[in-house]
């Protein structure tokens, strides 16, 4: 080893590979730091792989890369106890590559192999334990009893990120701006997943469910189909779970027992059961994201993008660990890693989607809190499409009828309209 | 799909199990909590009522964090398992 890193990673996630592949391309001596026995081993996702910031770092990545099916059936569907109304978008015309279900433990695994190729060290099964100081300037980490020293620290260690509080970065870690995600792995034979999503080939289906799967809790469920297994879960802050006296792995298992549920997931096996928190406040909860010799990236800064249609991290993880790099480089041609330097790091960010789209939707977490999506429209949409749908010999009522007998006691034609406002703005 | 216990679902991962526990409570700071989330968030069920009392196994933790943010006391000792050491996903 060198006596010191042209950059030192930490945490061997889409930010962390991204960082530290972009920056290997360069040939800096990079070290990329993993507490797990492998890159991939902590960490798991309930959400999608969107591929344009990847394929624009590792072009054709999905030829190379594990990913599992790529998303051509986007389902939305609205749960009751016994119900389900689904918009159910299918494409086969449209670009192929846009989402991709992944299952992180071998895709981190393959994003960690190319940073090695690209002549990055990666060491794993190594836990960070604090940061070097001089003075107030970040120059390296504490990592097995080990002093290892570097130009710039890029934080990629994930929602409960130690470097980020260790620098004082003003963290804001809170019951209601965490989500708790619980999944499971469901093995099942290609040709079932197949038939069943109606899917052909590699494609696959990405569904979010809103309703009965948190009973009626702030939160939702998700299903991805990957090559030879179901990826099934719920997602619910913190905040929900305790004041509702609530456990995920109950809503998780009510969620399998729901009728249209059971059916998907029918003769599959349970084969791994996992769980990780998303940091869901958005852009009132980020951190600061740099200070002298260091930056933070990913799910360390907190950025994930929740808009109601899905939540968004892997791709901003991506986006900002490249935009770390960039700024490594430039500050490698300065040989100044002060915050003046660094600041180039959340300029880029502001340029990119990155926080343009969390400065865009920057109030939507406050409109998901609204208790409504989940126990009230869910349950009105659903009984809805039953009236409408139920055939009695009475004469038929209209449909503007049906809605506002089904409003009746559950929400005021008032709120419904104040609701769609405001869904208008902020989502 | 028949419903699955904690440890079953438990028993379906990998884990190296650490010989010293990287979380830690401390009893006076949780002595006489009413709220008890830790109880409800954590999803692998390491947290138990026992005569009265909170008790925390570091075995089948799956390192996700709940408890620390969860804990209005502040009672939670919390950190990862030392490098290479807790669950190790296969899937993820």
């Amino acid at each position: 080893m060198t006596d010191k890193f042209g950059a030192i990673v930490v945490g061997a996630g889409p930010a962390g590979c991204a960082a530290a592949y972009s920056l290997a391309k360069e040939g800096i001596e990079v070290l990329l730091v993993e507490r797990g026995k492998f890159a991939g081993a902590k960490n798991m996702t309930g959400g999608v792989l969107y591929g344009p910031v990847l394929n624009s770092l590792v072009p054709d990545f999905a030829k190379e890369a594990p990913v599992e099916r790529y998303i051509s059936r986007h389902v939305i569907a609205f749960l009751s106890n016994k119900s389900s109304l689904s918009l159910d978008f299918n494409t086969s015309g449209t670009d192929e590559h846009n989402g991709f279900s992944v299952l992180r433990a071998k895709f981190d695994r393959w994003f960690a192999q190319k940073v090695e190729q690209a002549g990055g060290i990666v060491a794993t099964g190594l836990r960070v334990d604090d940061l070097l100081w001089d003075r107030k300037r970040v120059v390296g980490i504490v990592a097995g009893g080990d002093e290892i020293a570097g130009d710039v620290v890029i934080a990629a260690d994930g929602v409960n990120s130690l470097l980020a509080q260790k620098a004082g970065l003003g963290v804001k870690l809170s019951p209601d701006n965490i989500n708790q995600g619980v999944k499971e792995v469901i093995k099942m034979p290609r040709v079932t997943i197949e038939e069943r999503f109606n899917l052909a080939g590699d494609s696959g289906a990405a569904i979010h469910f809103l309703g009965f799967c948190t009973r009626g809790v702030h939160g939702g469920g998700f299903l991805y189909t990957n090559r030879e297994s179901l990826s099934l879960g719920v997602v619910v802050p913190l905040q929900a779970l305790v004041e509702n006296k609530l456990k995920s792995l109950d809503l998780l298992e009510g969620f399998k027992a729901h009728p249209t549920v059971k059916e998907l997931i029918k003769g599959g096996t349970t084969v791994e059961y996992s769980a990780h928190l998303v940091p869901a406040g958005g852009l009132q909860m980020m951190p600061r994201l740099y200070t002298d010799g260091l930056m933070v990236a990913g799910d360390a800064a907190a950025l994930v993008l929740a808009t109601g249609r899905a939540m968004e991290g892997i791709n901003f993880a991506i986006a900002s660990g490249m935009a770390a790099a960039e700024t490594v480089k430039k500050a490698r041609e300065k040989g100044d890693y002060s915050q003046q330097t660094l600041s180039l790091y959340e300029k880029l960010l502001a340029e990119s989607f990155v926080l343009r789209d969390l400065r865009g939707f920057r109030r939507a977490p406050e409109f998901l809190k609204n208790q409504r999506l989940y126990d009230v429209y869910p349950d009105l949409v659903c009984s809805l499409a039953e009236k409408a749908f139920q055939v009695d010999g009475n004469p038929k009522k209209k449909m503007w009828q049906l809605v506002r007998e089904e409003m009746k006691g559950k929400v005021s034609l008032w709120q419904l309209v104040r609701d769609g406002m405001s869904a208008r703005k902020t989502i | 799909m028949n419903p699955m216990t904690i440890e079953e679902r438990l028993a379906l991962n990998k884990y190296d199990v650490d010989t010293q526990a990287h979380i830690r409570l401390k009893g006076e700071a949780c002595q006489g909590c009413e709220t008890r989330g830790c109880l409800y968030v954590c999803p692998a069920e390491c947290f138990k009522l026992r005569e009265d009392r909170v008790t925390f196994d570091y075995e089948g933790c799956l390192e996700c964090g709940s408890c620390h943010i969860a804990c209005h006391r502040e009672a939670v000792e919390w950190a990862y398992p030392r490098g290479g050491f807790g669950v190790s996903l296969e899937y993820g």
